[in-house]
């Protein structure tokens, strides 16, 4: 049988992380009640204009920066047009034209190995990144027939990353979002938790065989967790392979990630071939960014944004960060992925090396295998743990001056886990844990044991 | 090139506009007529025009301020159906019905 090889592209949608919305002035917030956050422009009242949010084309700047995307310093506006009922207005503003940022790459990394141990890095071109709406939420009644609205998403900010179909499985789909995820996170332009759909990713998955053109592609939608899009991504290659193998056909079409069942299925769709009709956005004039040199004289700096001034000040990137860990502490790059990707990881870690003696190299592996394990163990996060990076120091430094065995140290980090607020050196005190440093001492222990142990010592002695 | 009725159907799902009689057809023909004289004009390496106004129109960017919102009751006012402050709406979309089951003028063709 010839060989099958997947390609996965994403759409992935990043809420903007502002205090205000898109193009009106009413608050962005979670949960609210229903309808409370929605100014007369976000429920489409005739009269009303779209105004732009200054921080929602720097948030899209940074983003296309990080991404290594050329900025479009001209990008335009445009409406798509559908149906439904949580988009009042019957369109969206997006920039289908000209998008805010073209042409980007991002670097992730993927655990190979036997252990899952050696990190390889890949990279999935960044087709563009485009600011458009968000729309309103609908919850569907279906005891009572009918859709209760609720607009006070309806307009928020997004930033559409596009990924090209650089992908081949679940996996590297998940790890590219991961790490998306970190930048967006560490940019401070989304939070981007998935939980609270601030990130969603649709998924294009085709499969071909080598040398022949692409396949025919389908789109999975409603994926809510970095988990389930590996699994959905796995899903679907598997079911078209399956399908193909077996004389059939796949269709172009919109699927449904079915957290429960693991599978995808058909999005019903009455609707027929869907046509956006898309046109330039007549209220909108082309956004016009700048940079040192083409920032004009006697400007309102208000009116003005400048793309030099934004790379300025960019923070560092998870990538830098990783790679300065490494540098500095001498750890492996996959301990560095591993530090960045628990929130709050690497800070206790460089808390804890600060206030010991011990060596990073050695620190790595109390913080990754036991403090780490521990934390997950109980579904704890990293500012949740009972255990102080100054306790912990407190411990390593007992270990390091040779007061305790590892063994001990062992059993000590068990008892400081409990949070009963007792410190290394009492626990070590009250268990008995010191190490005996008198040679004396050791020579009558070792003598008592040779004493009580008579016959044993003489069956060794004779071989 | 007259239009289709399988694009004349298109449209009416799509834009929700009803092409009550030969007149409404009509209309649309000679509107398409008169837009694809654009088609006449040679705009080779001619960059499309946002506004006559040009780069003197410009995009005001306004400050991440919370002004608006709060007006729950005003919104809901406009409502014919609500819920517990939600707007009610259909189950899905509400498919148009086929060209057979449809009062239209393009039944016939």
């Amino acid at each position: 049988l010839a060989p099958w090889i997947p390609v996965v592209g994403l759409e992935i949608h990043a809420q903007i992380s502002s205090n205000s919305k898109l193009f009106s002035g009413s608050q962005v917030q979670f949960a609210a009640p229903p309808n409370s956050l929605v100014s007369f422009f976000d429920a489409s009242l005739p009269g009303t204009l779209p105004v732009l949010n200054r921080r929602c084309v720097e948030a899209a700047v940074m983003t296309g920066l990080a991404l290594n995307c050329s900025i479009n310093k001209k990008s335009l506006f445009d409406r798509k047009h559908y149906f439904y009922a949580d988009l009042p207005a019957g369109y969206q503003i997006t920039q289908q034209r000209v998008p805010i940022a073209v042409n980007g790459r991002l670097s992730y990394g993927l655990c190979t190995g036997n252990k899952m141990s050696q990190m390889v890095t890949k990279t999935v071109r960044i087709k563009q990144i485009q600011l458009e709406q968000d729309s309103g939420k609908s919850l569907h009644d279906d005891t009572r027939s009918q859709t209760l609205v609720d607009l006070n998403r309806a307009g928020v900010g997004l930033m559409e990353v596009v990924m090209e179909p650089d992908m081949c499985c679940g996996e590297e789909a998940a790890a590219a979002v991961r790490e998306l995820q970190l930048i967006l996170q560490t940019l401070g332009s989304s939070q981007a938790v998935m939980a609270e759909g601030q990130l969603r990713v649709d998924a294009n998955v085709s499969v071909h065989h080598p040398g022949e053109p692409y396949g025919v592609r389908t789109e999975v939608k409603n994926i809510n967790s970095i988990r389930f899009l590996a699994k959905a991504v796995d899903y679907e290659i598997q079911r078209q392979i399956e399908e193909l193998e077996n004389g059939g056909t796949i269709l172009n079409e919109t699927r449904a990630f079915d957290s429960k069942l693991g599978c995808t299925v058909p999005m019903r769709d009455k609707e027929g071939k869907q046509d956006y009709r898309f046109m330039p956005e007549p209220n909108l004039p082309p956004l016009i960014l700048y940079d040192a040199k083409s920032l004009p004289a006697n400007t309102n700096h208000q009116q003005v944004i400048n793309i030099d001034w934004i790379h300025e000040r960019l923070p560092d990137l998870p990538s830098v960060k990783r790679e300065k860990l490494v540098e500095q502490y001498g750890i492996l790059p996959e301990h560095s992925f591993t530090l960045l990707n628990e929130d709050g990881l690497a800070e206790f870690f460089e808390s804890v090396v600060k206030q010991t003696q011990m060596k990073p190299k050695k620190v790595i592996g109390w913080i990754l295998n036991d403090l780490l394990s521990y934390l997950k163990q109980h579904s704890l996060a990293v500012k949740e743990s009972p255990v102080s990076s100054s306790l912990l120091a407190d411990l390593l430094n007992l270990l390091e001056k040779k007061e305790i065995s590892s063994t001990a140290a062992k059993r000590v980090l068990a008892e400081l886990w409990k949070g009963e607020g007792k410190t290394p050196l009492e626990i070590v005190k009250e268990q008995k844990l010191e190490l005996l440093q008198d040679q004396k001492e050791l020579e009558q222990i070792c003598q008592a044991v040779i004493d009580g142990q008579e016959n044993e010592v003489i069956m060794m002695v004779l071989g | 090139q007259k239009v289709s009725v399988e694009v004349l159907d298109q449209l009416e799902h799509l834009a929700l506009v009803d092409f009550r009689d030969s007149e409404g057809v009509e209309r649309l023909q000679k509107a398409i007529q008169f837009a694809d004289q654009l088609q006449e004009v040679n705009t080779d390496g001619v960059e499309p025009m946002d506004s006559v106004l040009e780069d003197r129109w410009c995009l005001y960017l306004r400050e991440d301020d919370v002004t608006e919102g709060n007006c729950t009751k005003e919104l809901l006012d406009n409502a014919r159906e609500k819920v517990e402050e939600y707007f009610v709406a259909p189950p899905g979309n509400i498919p148009l019905p086929t060209l057979e089951e449809r009062e239209t003028f393009l039944q016939g063709s």
